[in-house]
């Protein structure tokens, strides 16, 4: 079962520490981050294409975040009318009792999952679990990480801190009857194996949603193993959930910002399949589920839509390209963030939906490279963002709608701040300041208290023998 | 208040903001290739994720594909009998060979055999995607959703006059912004995975092999 994010003690630094001591995981991540970076570059040959592309993309979801409230209406009246049943949840907890319901209603064990981000918010199998119903997962990668117990590492690639010698071990011991094997293909293979009697076997199905679109009323599933369409078409019950933000006004937006999505995420020029489902199965059909429900979860979604300059959060298409190029997240992997979205793109997301006080940390988890920036499909500024939360967390705005605002303030840093302001608004203070810092700063011992906390990894900032005043007086420069 | 109309609510407090983007498409639009070149690419870019492609012609293809399921040894073809591509395969299946299976019952009257005794389904398809390779389907009455997922082979119809320049196009042109069948489907090769070490491995959930009848 998955580990709740909530039973850990949210630590980063400790985290990150931990992370950065362990080789192995170092060199996967490095390893599949350079695989992924290449992969990416090569499907965008063309700058100019991309420019427009993205362009394009950061447009279009701009658009619809604008029309947000309108768009949900349409999408919900469009849905009912193709006869599939919307549900609404402000929080995780009222979302897992949806999904509950609707299982327990109709007598549901077993419930066949396809990849969905939005179900490791809520924590979903956990919560079945607790209630008795079975959720595996059936994305290869989730269904690995399940086999042990972990949460994903990467949004789209969810097991990709573990090397094919370590998932030989795991199947060897998890798997019934499995022989220990580290060929690719015979991994798969055996998970083919399994989980094919589980879509058999499944009572229900769950499954995200990439876009959801308003005008026709369609769910738009992306995947390239098959297990999404086996997890929405083969069991009578169809349970899909998303984020609020996920919706698209037309159809036609939906081509470019899927060739953004799978080119950012994996270097693909498509995947293997794209799956719209506008209802479930119809008069004459043969196959299909019987009843296709969709939850829609605000979970702090709606408070970061009401700062204009934090709503661009909301953008995002889940590609994952900003992970894939972060200097930070490549040495420190996924589970060191200690929250379901990790890299920068969590570093954003995670603070606003569960306090800046209490994540504080992240937005400081960046060399603000802005590399993430830079390859993100639909240009969500992410460093300026990272900025502003920073700011967010430390000192608070009057009227401000950012969660936990101003709880990580620190006296420390305040008094440090306030001596600054202090001796830069008095000259003279200013002088003798910058005169003992360059005749005996290079005396402090690197073990100092503060100073100690830089040191540890890294040489001690050697002051200049002279303040660049005393420099510039000294060449005859005149009013300084 | 319902959760519904207090997130509504919730998103109409925010205050308006920015102006409406014009959506400028050209890049999309301009994406096009004469018939040739859009064969060929379409080709080259599900060839480059390992599908199979047999040529054929407007009237043996149904010949075409008897000889491929013999040559493959396939034990059995599940396909609709009601489009009228049904009705040509049947019409030229040969009586001793390998047995044809209609899909035209529901599901859970051969839910078993679907998932463990089907060699290979076929389909027909609405026509491909030049750009980055790919086959649109609509499955429905007659060819049902987990024809082109469950059995381990594929084989799908396509008719090169029916290849589109971009998915871009092919959603304006089929008109789908108006109307849209309980499942649209866009297929570009076998399943694959790259979730182990991000090797490529095919045959995950869904087909192992994706055979596209090329009828040119």
């Amino acid at each position: 079962m998955s580990i709740e994010p909530s039973s850990l003690e949210i630590d980063f630094l400790a985290s990150s520490t931990l992370a950065l001591a362990d080789p192995q995981l170092r060199r996967n991540f490095r390893r599949a981050m350079d695989g992924l970076m290449a992969k990416r570059a090569a499907c965008f040959p063309d700058p100019a294409e991309w420019t427009r592309t993205q362009a394009l993309g950061a447009a279009i979801r701009a658009k619809n975040l604008l029309i947000l409230p309108e768009l949900l209406e349409r999408l919900e009246r469009n849905l009912t009318k193709n006869g599939i049943t919307v549900h609404w949840a402000g929080t995780v907890d009222q979302a897992n009792q949806t999904v509950l319901e609707l299982l327990q209603a109709r007598g549901a064990k077993a419930l066949v999952k396809g990849k969905s981000m939005v179900s490791e918010e809520m924590g979903l199998n956990h919560f079945l679990a607790a209630h008795g119903i079975e959720a595996l997962e059936s994305d290869l990668g989730e269904y690995i990480i399940q086999l042990d117990g972990e949460m994903p590492s990467h949004i789209i690639m969810p097991a990709i801190h573990k090397n094919k010698d370590q998932i030989a071990r795991l199947f060897s011991e998890r798997i019934k009857h499995a022989k220990y094997t580290e060929e690719v293909d015979e991994l798969t293979a055996m998970a083919r194996a399994v989980l094919r009697q589980k879509f058999l076997d499944a009572d229900a199905g769950l499954s995200g949603v990439n876009f959801a679109v308003a005008e026709t009323g369609t769910l738009c599933l992306v995947e390239n193993e098959g297990n999404g369409r086996m997890s929405t078409h083969v069991p009578r019950l169809h349970i899909a959930l998303m984020g609020l933000e996920k919706v698209v006004e037309r159809l036609e937006e939906v081509a470019p910002l899927y060739s953004l999505l799978t080119r950012s995420a994996t270097g693909q020029a498509i995947s293997t399949y794209l799956n719209l489902i506008s209802g479930p199965r119809g008069g004459g059909e043969q196959d299909g589920p019987r009843e296709v429900h969709l939850v829609i979860l605000d979970n702090g979604r709606s408070r970061i839509y009401q700062d204009p300059e934090l709503r661009t959060t909301l953008a995002c298409i889940r590609c994952g390209a900003c992970m894939n190029h972060c200097p930070v997240y490549t040495r420190i992997g996924g589970h060191a963030y200690q929250a379901v979205y990790p890299g920068p793109i969590g570093s954003i997301l995670t603070p606003q939906v569960e306090g800046v006080g209490l994540r504080h940390e992240l937005p400081h988890a960046s060399s603000l490279c802005g590399a993430c920036e830079e390859v993100c499909p639909v240009k969500i500024p992410i460093t300026h963002l990272l900025i502003r939360l920073r700011r967010e967390s430390s000192h608070s705005r009057p009227g401000g709608t950012v969660l936990g605002a101003g709880t990580a303030r620190s006296g420390l840093e305040d008094l440090a701040w306030a001596m600054w302001g202090w001796v830069l608004g008095h000259p003279g203070a200013y002088r003798i300041s910058s005169w003992c810092a360059t005749r005996f700063g290079r005396l402090l011992p690197a073990g100092l208290p503060l100073l100690a906390a830089w040191t540890r990894t890294r040489s001690k900032p050697l002051p200049g023998r002279r303040s660049l005043q005393e420099r510039a007086r000294a060449k005859g420069v005149p009013h300084v | 208040m319902s959760e519904r109309d207090a997130i509504l609510a919730g998103l109409r407090a925010a205050l308006p903001y920015g102006t409406p983007p014009v959506l400028d498409f050209s890049v999309m639009e301009e994406k096009r290739w004469n018939p040739c070149e859009r064969t060929a690419r379409l080709r080259r870019c599900m060839a480059a994720v390992k599908t199979e492609f047999l040529d054929a012609g407007p009237l043996d293809w149904p010949q075409a594909v008897v000889d491929l399921v013999l040559r493959e040894g396939l034990d059995n073809l599940l396909f609709g009998p009601h489009t009228s591509e049904g009705r040509q395969l049947a019409a030229a299946w040969p009586a001793q060979g390998p047995r044809l299976i209609a899909y035209d019952h529901p599901v859970e009257s051969f839910k078993q055999e679907l998932f463990t005794g089907v060699a290979a389904g076929f389909t027909t398809t609405l026509g491909g995607i030049a750009e980055t390779g790919g086959l649109l389907l609509t499955p429905g009455p007659l060819e049902p959703r987990l024809l082109s997922l469950v059995p381990p082979v594929h084989l799908a119809l396509l008719r090169a006059d029916r290849i589109f320049d971009t998915l871009f196009q092919a959603f304006r042109e089929l008109g789908w912004n108006q109307s849209l069948p309980n499942n649209a489907l866009v297929i570009s090769g076998p399943s694959k995975t790259a979730d182990i070490e991000q090797t490529l491995a095919y045959g995950v959930h869904g087909p192992k092999r994706l055979i596209v009848v090329l009828v040119g």
